[in-house]
């Protein structure tokens, strides 16, 4: 900083920069005690509490490691997968919990993850960038003997995983446009005007979910007017809901894939003072849940992609380890595939659902 | 010599259009001595330059207006239906205007970053490291002051750090602001917990539902934003000394301007413009995240760019980049109301950022032949 304008003099610029220096230490000092978001309120109604008067299983048994590695995409579904997978195996005493970062890609996490077999962990819990480009991976720790549950974005080889637990995508959009279809009957609304909000195009989830949307429609003999992609983010919900809104005056349903962009949609459908017709939500967050419950806006439904299936993996993957099997079934081991049903969370049954709101 | 005057005779033509434009970057003489390119103060003499210089900016946001024009007739033609309800239309531009809100404060900060010869990338990381800042737990209890006060401050303390990075760390911009694009992208959701903050704060959701005389706030502060580019731009020293530092660093240095100093002050500003921009974005999204404000940075240096801004820097103005955003707003809106797909329009976006840069391409040869001969026979 020693060179300065020789058109200006050089009084006034070192009062200026004190003053100027005073303003920063003293914004700095304020700002840096604005990072912390302690003070919000934690729920854990996404784990199972291990309770063994109710089930055998929670007994402790066999010492295992289980190694666990999850994408860290800035989402608050896949934010809620890692942190409950780590809840849950806090409540085993007989678990150790080792979680690898992913890193920003598909290559990046086959890295990490052969770090991970390295250190022979009993068994793994893998949510995949992609399960095509870690199929290889799967079959490759299979063959090692370490046993793989693949969580959510499934293998396309089955001697790649020894559990693949997944939410439906397909099902998700049937059980929505279920919804509206019924609820369009009873109001009488022959030719409705339906909207969609659809989530990241280029992922395969999002085109089964469109997929599930529509065919279920058909079924009703309606179809989906307007359809538009925003990127799983609050703003860009907001932008495409907007949007959404100028080309449909009118408009009697809309399905809005994921709720966490849906706070976007909403905050949008407000701007606009919209209140004609009714939004079904996606993935069941905390806060779509409760505005259902609420009653107070035009999200009426939303149905679950719960990230709850991260606790369930841990447990699953805790029983495969310790070679015993799910006390409900007749069998001694845990079955090879669970897909979870994707609910309609209305008014009605909120309450029951606002544990495993993310 | 008989091939010099050829060659300026195109640019004089238009005397009309040319000479009242040519008072805006003359009149501020002070910096005069700052001029762009040697080779331009050289020959101000004879006027043809200067005056067809500007006269280009204007038929260029001419043209500008001329796509905008072409765009909306193509809406009316394909959604006859819309377009027939005057409440509608209005509804509609209000919504393009808003759409264009966000993105138009921060092109506003990159086309000086542009036409000061840098290049920022880390906008839309600025945004949200701002706007995840501004709505953590602990800010958001200092009420909306309190998170406006922390967004503008936090954006233009980044910027500072790009601008001490680029202008006394001697890294080139590309380099530095695209490292800052990653680590501001990494605090970000370092802070947030990867979550989505969502903003509980009343007054700060009500910038974005806000309307005055039945123009959203937003548009406002659009209008305000812009207003204060374009007179620092071109009614002030430091516009006159953004061009100078842009168009040659070496004569603005032996002009005597700090240029280090004034790098630093432009991303700088770039910051603050995006501090502004996630005060504008987490209001409309009730909320703010660290992937917010994705690709602004694209968004932003298209606009400038297809505004008529010189990627090479000492070039531009701020209604051409004002008039890109709205561009790319109405397309949005465009495709929109005819149901197509974002990949299609995407792709049309990608076609007419190409069409505008060929297009600048060819206005530019004739000039910059012309450059290259006016320093042969300044030096002769």
């Amino acid at each position: 900083m020693t060179q300065h304008d020789p058109l200006r003099p050089v009084r006034d610029l070192s009062r200026r920069r004190l003053l100027l220096g005073g303003a920063a230490v003293g914004a700095g000092a304020l700002l840096t005690a604005c990072t912390s978001n302690e003070g919000e309120p934690e729920d854990n109604g996404q784990v199972k509490a291990a309770d063994s008067s109710a089930n055998p299983n929670s007994a402790p048994g066999k010492k295992v490691v289980i190694g666990f590695s999850s994408p860290a995409a800035d989402h608050g579904w896949t934010a809620a997968i890692t942190k409950n997978a780590e809840a849950q195996a806090k409540l085993y005493t007989d678990v150790e919990f080792k979680s690898v970062a992913a890193g920003a890609d598909a290559a990046s996490q086959r890295a990490t993850l052969s770090t991970l077999v390295s250190q022979k962990p009993d068994v793994i819990v893998l949510l995949p960038w992609d399960g095509k480009e870690l199929n290889a991976f799967g079959l490759e720790a299979m063959a090692a003997g370490i046993p793989v549950v693949n969580l959510d974005r499934a293998f396309p080889d089955a001697l790649a995983y020894r559990l693949q637990i997944k939410g439906d995508n397909y099902g998700m959009g049937v059980s929505a446009g279920r919804y509206i279809g019924e609820q369009m009957k009873a109001k009488g609304i022959a030719n409705p005007i339906i909207g969609e909000i659809a989530g990241m195009d280029e992922l395969e989830l999002t085109q089964e979910r469109s997929a599930g949307f529509k065919a279920e429609l058909a079924t009703f003999g309606f179809k989906v007017e307007n359809r538009r992609a925003a990127r799983f983010t609050a703003d860009t919900g907001q932008a495409e809901a907007s949007q959404l809104l100028r080309a449909l005056p009118k408009m009697d349903a809309m399905w809005n894939h994921d709720d966490d962009q849906g706070i976007g949609v909403l905050a949008a459908i407000k701007q606009a003072s919209r209140s004609d017709f009714i939004m079904v939500g996606g993935a069941g967050s905390k806060a779509a849940i409760d505005a259902i419950a609420a009653d107070n806006s035009v999200l009426k439904a939303t149905v679950t992609y719960s990230p709850s299936m991260a606790s369930s993996a841990i447990s699953l993957a805790r029983l495969i380890a310790q070679g015993r099997g799910m006390s409900d079934l007749v069998e001694l081991q845990v079955p090879k595939e669970i897909t979870l049903a994707s609910e309609t969370i209305t008014k009605e049954n909120a309450s029951t659902y606002s544990k495993l709101g993310f | 010599m008989s091939e010099r005057t050829e060659t300026a005779v195109p640019a004089g033509t238009a005397p009309s259009e040319g000479l009242p434009a040519q008072s805006s970057p003359v009149s501020p003489a002070p910096a005069g001595a700052g001029h762009g390119d040697p080779g331009v103060g050289k020959t101000s003499g004879p006027g043809g330059l200067w005056s067809g210089d500007a006269a280009e900016s204007i038929r260029r946001n001419l043209g500008l207006v001329g796509v905008l024009v072409a765009l909306i007739v193509i809406g009316v033609i394909t959604r006859p239906d819309l377009y027939g309800n005057m409440n509608w239309v209005g509804d509609n531009i209000m919504s393009i205007l808003t759409l264009a809100s966000v993105v138009g404060v921060v092109t506003v900060g990159m086309t000086f970053v542009i036409i000061g010869g840098g290049i920022d990338l880390s906008v839309g990381a600025i945004v949200a490291i701002a706007g995840v800042w501004s709505t953590t737990v602990a800010t958001q209890k200092f009420g909306a002051a309190g998170m406006i006060f922390t967004a503008v401050v936090v954006a233009t303390c980044v910027g500072l750090i790009n601008g001490l990075l680029i202008s006394y760390g001697r890294l080139v911009p590309f380099i530095a602001t695209l490292a800052m694009l990653v680590a501001a992208r990494g605090l970000a959701a370092e802070i947030s917990d990867k979550q989505t903050q969502v903003s509980g704060n009343e007054t700060i959701n009500s910038i974005a539902s806000n309307r005055i005389l039945g123009i959203p706030l937003l548009v406002y502060i659009l209008a305000a934003v812009v207003a204060a580019g374009w007179v620092l731009l071109n009614r002030t020293t430091f516009g006159r000394r953004t061009v100078a530092v842009g168009g040659n660093p070496e004569a603005a240095r032996l002009a005597g301007i700090n240029v280090k100093r004034h790098t630093l002050l432009l991303y700088a500003l770039s910051g603050l413009c995006c501090g502004i921009a996630a005060v504008m974005l987490t209001a409309q999204a009730n909320s703010a995240q660290a992937a917010m404000a994705n690709l602004y940075e694209l968004d932003a240096i298209a606009a400038a760019i297809i505004g008529g801004t010189l990627l090479s820097g000492g070039r531009g103005t701020i209604i051409g980049s004002l008039l890109g955003v709205i561009i790319f707003a109405t397309i949005t809106n465009l495709f929109a109301i005819n149901g197509l797909s974002t990949e299609a329009q995407n792709m049309v976006k990608g076609g007419i950022i190409v069409a505008a840069v060929l297009v600048q391409q060819f206005r530019f040869k004739s000039v910059t032949q012309l450059f290259a001969r006016n320093r042969l026979t300044s030096k002769s």
